[in-house]
């Protein structure tokens, strides 16, 4: 997974010299992936999965050309309850051992004014291909104070679970999952 | 009569051997039927409460059954068995021991790898050591339930044979345990 990110970096880096590019900050911890979905339509059941990697190559004078590949350790699915987890990461929903990752690849980016980024691209999840846009915000970029530059972003979209395969067995409130999307990147 | 003598097995150990056994046999079904419980029905939160709490007792019952052990005895050997038998079946029971320990301990395992303790009953709660490993509750779900498996298999191999003594053999080494 690291050779397949390194190489995409490599990549990216040679297609587009000229972009700046980012490594997310999972490292530091300045990024964070978050679902949100309704428990019985009573309330709001937050999670989030703790491994992720990703890159991108952002320059905001040219924001078409950005471009951001990220991917997740399914088995890394957290909600703050080590029973559910095992529930969530089983046969009934996303099936961790056998679709034990989850990439988000970007198709491609455009500006809505305002710091406003429209990011379409295919997530693969639960094994399954599809195309889904991330209505994402620019929070800021500058120097940091450790001779660093980063950039940061937060994303929101809505996934159906019966888009992905993953069978709705929490009900008919529990029928799509918010994702809540944070990231930091650090130039290179 | 309850302490263990040569030929055969104590008041204590007879109960304590059956109530296992029914208990082992009571949880394995249930976990098999709680485990496709959707998530709507009325047992998805009581039945694993129960399976649970009856684990842990379990557990605690077993240690007592050790000790017991210790202290009362076990009757010898049939003199009709022949070596290999004796040295199977003693090697049978400390499998059967063992596999029941180590399936109270994932299990607790499972429960416990976010940090909650485990609620007996609703009677004390056992405190959680955490989580040790990476993704434990998947880790320990697994080794749970390959470990039932074995045990119910060992443990219906344990009845044939005492079957096998009572009818075939027609010696007293079931007769012992009743």
């Amino acid at each position: 997974m690291k050779k397949r990110l390194l190489a995409a970096a490599t990549l990216l880096m040679s297609l587009n010299a000229s972009a700046a590019d980012y490594v997310i900050d999972t490292r530091g911890g300045h990024a964070s992936i978050n679902f949100k979905i309704p428990h019985l339509g009573y309330s709001m059941l937050l999670g989030r999965f703790n491994d992720f990697s990703g890159n991108f190559s952002y320059d905001a004078s040219n924001v078409s050309a950005a471009k951001i590949e990220v991917s997740i350790n399914t088995t890394s699915l957290d909600s703050n309850h080590a029973e559910r987890d095992k529930h969530l990461k089983g046969g009934d929903f996303i099936e961790a051992n056998k679709f034990g990752e989850a990439t988000f690849t970007s198709t491609s980016i455009s500006d809505k004014g305002n710091g406003k980024l429209e990011v379409k691209g295919d997530l693969i999840l639960h094994g399954v291909t599809k195309a889904i846009v991330i209505d994402a915000v620019k929070v800021g970029e500058g120097d940091d104070p450790w001779g660093g530059y980063r950039v940061g972003f937060s994303g929101t979209t809505v996934l159906k679970l019966k888009d992905f395969n993953i069978p709705e067995r929490l009900g008919p409130a529990s029928t799509e999952v918010e994702m809540d999307l944070h990231i930091e990147g650090i130039r290179q | 009569m309850y302490i263990n003598s040569d030929s055969q097995f104590g008041r204590v150990s007879k109960v304590i051997h059956w109530l296992v056994a029914v208990t082992i046999f009571s949880l394995f079904g249930v976990g098999l039927w709680m485990g496709e419980l959707t998530y709507y029905d009325d047992w998805y939160q009581t039945a694993p409460h129960y399976h649970k709490s009856v684990g842990i007792l379990l557990g605690l019952l077993m240690v007592i059954r050790v000790m017991w052990m210790f202290r009362a005895g076990k009757p010898k050997p049939l003199v009709s068995h022949q070596a290999w038998e004796v040295t199977l079946s003693k090697l049978t029971h400390l499998l059967l021991y063992l596999l029941v320990f180590a399936i109270v301990v994932s299990g607790y395992l499972i429960s416990t790898a976010d940090g909650r303790g485990l609620e007996v009953f609703n009677w004390f709660q056992i405190p959680a050591l955490g989580s040790l490993i990476e993704n434990q509750e998947d880790i320990a779900g697994e080794i749970h339930e390959i470990l039932a498996f074995t045990l119910i298999g060992l443990a219906v191999l344990h009845a044939a044979a005492a079957i096998k003594h009572h009818v075939i053999d027609k010696d007293s080494t079931l007769r012992r345990m009743l």
